[in-house]
């Protein structure tokens, strides 16, 4: 057990919410602090569209999942379990719950449902300290951070559930580096697989037979933060979330994904900061007036840099990824190109 | 506050280097050293929320941009103020914070200290840059005295922190999400406003802010119909209102606003001093009695502060035979005016009208509780905050700096330096105990060395709750002062301790009043609070028993027989059943 720490450096681990963080130093930092009540908080949240490994986790590997947070939780000594999941993961409460009882995590592990109409910022890990302590559903505002002042102002160790499950591969030292991808087609999820995380897009696509033999483009990441690249870019890992989400070129319309991204986002934004409050509502206003010519417009790529530059949390600088890329990566290109013609006027159609 | 100036954090703003206080924030070096950088959401008094985003700058070595309010000065920090990155974004916010308030400059009290108009003037900014988006928000009205208008909010949630967090009365909450969410009051029967107006002190756009009754002003003035109009000054008014005309903080300007009220068309302007010493009168002499009688209900605790007044009628009615029956200084002297005044001048009370200035926005709501009509009239026709005092003067081009100070009317004087310090939290208790000092010591032995005692220094200054013990005549009283309705628990907590209890529900009393100059920080009702106290030591009589004019008004309001009617009232149970 004291060696934990060690092996988790060694192995390099990151954490796999999203942001990439280095999971020993978020350890060290909740382990340093002079504390007799600590807690620790599971994100089984799960909110980014696309992104289906922490149920696929909690369906296959529900054993190893509870011995890796009886690690963390005897690691930071824990005096309270938050295990934080959306509905669809809550289902599998009582299987966890026996789990974590025989572990010897009796009375101590807490489940705590999702509120519905939370949306996407209730993943958010100080979002989720505030709904547990019934505040607002929204951000806090970091330093300090939840290692140091969490929940109820105490130390706390947040940790993605997959994260968890790495913990417990390293452990037993059957840690390979590899990574949770969800492959989805058309929004549709067609499996999880464990795969090496050195891997490209192309690489995964093919390893699982998932290339397509059509022309298309994938997103990465989270089909609503997620980049958006074109089938000459998959020479890249997959970074933040593991996903990649493949859309048919021929079969999509741009204004209803952008529609998709930009209306996700309005109705998505806690409300808290400007950038992004009053940002999304207007890139969505004036997508609802421009349609995709809204890129050219300089108010759409001031409030888009201006999300990026000072939105209060991860969820507004991601706002004009998916966007922004489309735009770079697709949309420009098929305007210029031939094949265009066909899409685009099929889209027009749409519209009237 | 006592903070260290640290010689290792260096920080550069602009290319300029600054020694840093540890912990100290981008915003406070930028400020203390008179570098602008523009600011919403961020109060003194206030928890940092950095919802704005007005105050980005950019740090050398993040590409994100940080907002000063919330971010600690490191040694070797790089700053810029007005980085390309800094001018975009804070423009676009600032753009967008407009989109989001429906300017209804014109009749707005605020025209002429606007925060965001001067933004957007410094920024060359248009601020028509997105169409509005709130015109179909609710304006909610609290009584007659404080509104939120939602189609002005631009949601920095400073009203909900100072309703909450300040008061603790959590009687506005955030409804919804996004760009729909609301400031709301709460729908809970156990939870209501008791008007104190700190919201509307912590809003940096004025959509909170006090139900305006400056336009019904101008309307009597410019239809007088052979009335008589006359204007009353509360006492911490004149030490704060010079602060919108460049006057350095605790100046007393009384005399300036006695001609600037001329100047607008009253015909006489009275001072509540002369009211608040009519108060401290009527008061000292009920807590000698209730001292003296067994039965009485002790403590006895001041009701002055209309908003403690509300607050206790509605979260405590088992309380009110504890608050003294005197009337607050502005419904005595309004009293007064309608009974006496118009008597010795001899003028129909109905061809009167009284209007007075206040620091406050409960005391509209009180002017207009029925219970204190005397003889079928009203003692205050019309309540007015000193901001929209402010803002009539300035509307009227009036040089209030430039002003030749005026003698404010022929026949009350201006009050004691005792009524002068009613403004401050601890203020009344004092004067009530200099009057009642006096009388408890008038035939007793020690009387010289007890009526050289004035001062009562250990009720003031700007802790939340004051303790102290007084001895009064060899007899101890158990006093206690609270400043700000958040520290009310406390002292009800332990009520059965005291003889005599001060409430004011604003932190620092009226000086900090929700009616108040904006800006208004606990640092600057500091400021006004030295401002009178050094005029009460300027006074020549700085007690109300000394004030020959209260007394007489007193005495003819006994001897007619109106002490029911102008000097007491009773309190009406608003819980809610």
């Amino acid at each position: 057990m004291t060696n934990i720490l060690d092996k988790i450096k060694k192995a390099g681990l990151l954490g796999r919410g999203g942001a990439s963080f280095p999971v020993h130093l978020k350890w060290q930092a909740v382990k340093n602090e002079n504390s007799l009540e600590k807690y620790l908080v599971i994100n089984g949240a799960e909110g980014e569209p696309g992104i289906h490994k922490d149920a696929y986790i909690i369906n296959n590997h529900p054993e190893e999942l509870i011995k890796g947070i009886k690690i963390a939780s005897d690691f930071i000594k824990a005096k309270k379990i938050y295990f934080y999941l959306n509905k669809n993961l809550y289902n599998s409460k009582n299987k966890l719950n026996k789990l974590a009882n025989s572990a010897g995590l009796k009375g101590k592990m807490v489940f705590f449902l999702k509120p519905i109409n939370s949306g996407y910022i209730a993943g958010e890990e100080t979002t989720i300290l505030n709904i547990i302590e019934c505040k607002d559903v929204e951000p806090r505002i970091r330093p300090p951070f939840p290692t140091c002042s969490g929940l109820y102002g105490k130390p706390t160790l947040i940790n993605n559930v997959e994260t968890i499950y790495n913990v417990y591969l390293v452990s037993q030292n059957k840690y390979q580096n590899k990574r949770f991808y969800s492959i989805n087609f058309d929004k549709k999820n067609k499996g999880v697989y464990f795969l090496p995380d050195s891997l490209n897009i192309d690489e995964i696509l093919k390893q699982t037979a998932n290339y397509p033999e059509y022309d298309f483009f994938v997103q990465i990441g989270g089909d609503a933060s997620g980049e958006v690249l074109n089938s000459r870019q998959l020479k890249r890992r997959v970074d933040g979330a593991g996903s990649i989400t493949i859309y048919k070129m021929e079969k999509h319309f741009p204004e209803k994904l952008l529609n998709y991204w930009l209306g996700f986002f309005r109705d998505n934004s806690c409300g808290q900061c400007t950038p992004c409050r009053e940002g999304t509502f207007r890139l969505y206003e004036m997508f609802k007036e421009l349609g995709s010519e809204i890129r050219k417009e300089k108010r759409f790529n001031d409030l888009c840099d201006n999300l990026f530059l000072s939105s209060f949390c991860a969820l507004g600088t991601s706002v004009p990824i998916a966007v922004l890329s489309y735009f770079k990566n697709i949309y420009e290109p098929l305007i210029i190109s031939q094949k265009s013609s066909k899409v685009l006027k099929k889209d027009v159609k749409r519209k009237k | 506050m006592l903070k260290e100036k640290n010689k290792k954090i260096k920080i550069k703003i602009d290319g300029k280097n600054y020694d840093c206080f540890v912990g100290e924030k981008i915003l406070e070096v930028a400020s203390r050293n008179n570098i602008f950088i523009p600011s919403l959401c961020n109060h003194p008094d206030l928890d940092v929320k950095a919802n704005c985003r007005v105050c980005v700058v950019e740090v050398k070595g993040f590409n994100r941009l940080m907002t000063s309010c919330s971010t600690v000065a490191c040694d070797g920090m790089e700053v810029f103020t007005n980085s390309p990155k800094v001018k975009l974004s804070r423009d676009t916010n600032l753009k967008l914070i407009f989109s989001a308030h429906i300017e209804k400059c014109v009749n707005c009290t605020s025209r002429f200290s606007c925060d965001l108009l001067s933004l957007a003037r410094r920024y060359g900014l248009n601020i028509a840059s997105f169409n509005d988006r709130k015109g179909q928000r609710k304006t909610y009205k609290f009584s007659n005295s404080v509104e939120i208008d939602g189609s002005q909010c631009i949601d920095c949630r400073n009203c909900i922190d100072a309703c909450s967090n300040i008061q603790k009365i959590n009687y506005l909450k955030k409804e919804g999400k996004g760009y729909k969410q609301e400031i709301v009051p709460v729908k809970d029967k156990n939870i209501d406003c008791i008007y104190c107006g700190q919201c509307a002190l912590h809003c940096p756009v004025a959509s909170a802010q006090e139900q305006y009754n400056w336009d019904k002003v101008e309307d009597i003035l410019s239809n007088k119909k052979g009335k008589k109009l006359i204007a009353m000054i509360a006492p911490s008014t004149r030490i704060s209102i010079g602060e919108m005309f460049g006057l350095p903080y605790g100046y007393n300007a009384a005399g300036q606003m006695v001609t600037a009220l001329k100047k607008i068309g009253f015909d006489q302007v009275i001072d509540v001093n002369l009211g608040a010493d009519i108060t401290t009168l009527v008061e000292a002499e009920e807590l000698l009695e209730r001292l003296g009688d067994k039965k009485a209900k002790l403590p006895m605790i001041t009701s002055c502060c209309p908003a403690w007044v509300k607050y206790l009628e509605f979260y405590r009615p088992d309380l009110i035979p504890h608050l003294t029956t005197s009337r607050s200084p502005q419904i005595h002297l309004g009293g007064v005016i309608k009974t006496y005044w118009a008597n010795k001048k001899n003028i129909k009370p109905k061809d009167i009208i009284t209007v007075s200035i206040m620091p406050c926005t409960a005391k509209k709501f009180e002017s207009r509780r029925s219970e204190l009509k005397i003889n079928g009239l009203y003692p205050v026709d019309e309540v007015i905050t000193v901001r929209e005092l402010a803002f009539l003067i300035k509307k009227n081009g009036i040089d209030f700096k430039n002003l030749k100070p005026e003698k404010s009317n022929d026949l009350f004087n201006d009050g004691s330096g005792a009524a002068v310090i009613y403004g401050a939290s601890g203020g009344v208790m004092e004067s009530a105990l200099r009057t009642a000092n006096h009388f408890v010591c008038k035939d007793s032995k020690k009387a010289k060395i007890c009526h050289s005692r004035i001062e009562f220094k250990e009720v003031r200054g700007l802790k939340g709750v004051k303790e102290a013990v007084i001895d009064l005549n060899g007899n101890k009283l158990n006093v206690a002062v609270v400043s700000g309705i958040g520290n009310i628990k406390e002292v009800l907590s332990k009520l059965k301790k005291y003889h005599y209890i001060e409430v004011m529900a604003c932190p620092g009393g009226c000086i900090g009043g929700g009616g108040q100059i904006i800006p208004s920080s606990m640092e600057i009702v500091q400021k006004r609070m030295e401002g009178l106290y050094s005029s009460d030591k300027k006074e020549k009589i700085r007690t109300a028993h000394e004030n020959r004019d209260a007394l007489e008004a007193v005495n003819w309001v006994k001897n007619s027989k109106l002490s029911h009617k102008v000097l007491h009232t009773k309190y009406i149970n608003r819980k809610n059943k």
